[in-house]
């Protein structure tokens, strides 16, 4: 007994050393896993109001920038109302789709809350993005929702506390998100290499799809946490790989993430349901 | 000013400088982050113990893993330097009993020489020890390496700027009065 107390006394700092990196790795590999990190919560209330103290001044610079892309989006959005179609032929007939009073939210699936960026770092391997809205202003604990920005998808939500929340951005190693060509259809996963945040890459298209530079790579049908067709990136390169019958493409992100101000964070009013259905087959796995 | 008080300033300028100040240059490559924060702990008291060292820069690497949403990460690497800089602190100290004399390493109490290769081993082991556990995640031996001795490039001339700087002057204490 004697000795062990004299082993802990010799070699205290070293053991004080480890004890210390037990605690730092443990936070590491929990927060990578399961994004939840001992006083994430209450860290995130302080850093978050210091990002937006400096994200005050910061914000005036890309005034300029973030307003053409809302005024962007809001031609895109006027386009679609129904009052700027007419037809010539009498023969064709405009009325209302019943399905769309929609006042007790059975078929509405996504619901969109607006958010403002306050923390925002694009050169590291993993990057995340700080938001001004947390579970007292609307926006529900616990799970992942889809962010996206005026110009296309920006990443997922993975920690929601009370007036902040944390996003993974899409350049960030372990994103991944389900897309296809606009043109053919084609599915495969983007996700980023970590090399430059102005390119994405887009595997698992094969070489019999029709592929050219500048064409719109969108959201998948099957994605679950964005609704289908949000624009991704446009193909920059295409890099023809020999050992398989697969094209990798690299892909411009739509969004640009060094002057990004506003997001859309996307709550899936189904998910529920959904994942009740799906749950007992992923387990058999 | 007193020691406590410097060292709280010195504390959250240099997070201050490393989030957004660092943090937000946009990427040259994806070998490059420049990192200067550990500074602080290469700047902190002879006097201080070994145990209350580790502890400081276990909290002040965490405070800055909480904004960059990475904890863990850096106040691993952070203790690792405060571990080990007593070390070299007694391997290269130029006169014996200068620890006493001189409040904390600079290039006024351990000498040009001495001084920037403590800083070059630490700068080292801080960049080698955080991209090994990034590499654990993701990446090839190539990246490792490479971003290795690009940090520290970066960071050799980041510190090398901040000491010429912001010199600082070391009084000589003797306690033979």
């Amino acid at each position: 007994m004697r000795n062990i107390f004299l082993f802990i006394r010799k070699f205290s700092n070293f053991l004080f050393f480890l004890v210390l990196q037990i605690f730092s790795l443990y936070f590491l590999f929990t927060y990578n896993k399961f994004h939840e990190a001992a006083f994430m919560n209450v860290a995130g209330e302080f850093t978050g109001r210091i990002s937006q103290r400096y994200n005050n001044v910061q914000y005036y610079f890309q005034l300029k920038s973030t307003n053409d892309s809302l005024v962007k989006q809001n031609t895109h959005l006027l386009n679609l109302l129904r009052q700027n179609y007419e037809a010539a032929d009498s023969s064709t007939k405009f009325f209302t789709d019943t399905l769309r009073v929609d006042s007790l939210l059975t078929i509405q699936r996504f619901k969109y809350y607006d958010a403002k960026i306050v923390g925002s770092f694009v050169s590291m391997q993993n990057n995340y993005l700080t938001i001004h809205r947390g579970s007292n202003q609307g926006l529900p604990k616990g799970k992942e929702w889809g962010v996206i920005s005026p110009d296309g998808i920006a990443g997922r939500v993975v920690t929601v506390g009370d007036n902040f929340s944390v996003i993974m951005s899409v350049l960030n190693r372990q994103f991944k998100v389900n897309s296809m060509l606009k043109k053919g259809g084609e599915t495969g996963p983007v996700s980023w290499d970590g090399d430059n945040p102005l390119y994405l890459r887009l595997i698992n298209i094969p070489k019999s799809a029709k592929v050219a530079k500048g064409d719109s790579v969108i959201t998948s049908n099957v994605s679950d946490i964005y609704p289908p067709g949000i624009m991704v990136g446009t193909i920059a390169e295409i890099i023809d790989d020999k050992s398989s019958n697969f094209y990798i493409l690299k892909l411009k992100t739509a969004t640009n993430f060094s002057n990004l101000q506003f997001v859309y964070v996307l709550q899936d009013l189904q998910r529920e349901e959904r994942q009740k259905l799906e749950d007992p087959y992923k387990k058999g796995k | 000013m007193s020691t406590l008080v410097k060292n709280i300033i010195r504390f959250a300028l240099f997070i201050l400088l490393q989030v957004f100040v660092l943090h937000q240059v946009q990427p040259l490559h994806k070998f490059i982050t420049p990192y200067l924060y550990f500074l602080f702990i290469i700047w902190l008291p002879f006097s201080m113990s070994r145990g209350l060292l580790m502890f400081i820069a276990f909290i002040f690497g965490l405070t800055l893993d909480y904004f960059l949403k990475t904890p863990g990460l850096h106040a691993a690497a952070c203790v690792l330097v405060a571990y080990v800089r007593p070390f070299l602190v007694n391997m290269l100290i130029r006169q014996e009993g200068n620890e006493q004399n001189y409040a904390s390493p600079s290039i006024v109490s351990m000498g040009w020489a001495p001084y920037f290769t403590m800083v070059f081993i630490l700068t080292l082991l801080h960049h080698g020890y955080l991209v090994f556990l990034e590499w654990m995640q993701f990446g090839t031996f190539l990246y490792f390496l490479g971003k290795v001795l690009a940090t520290t490039g970066i960071s050799m001339l980041l510190i090398l700027i901040t000491e010429i700087l912001f010199f600082r002057k070391e009084k000589f204490r003797t306690n033979t009065v």
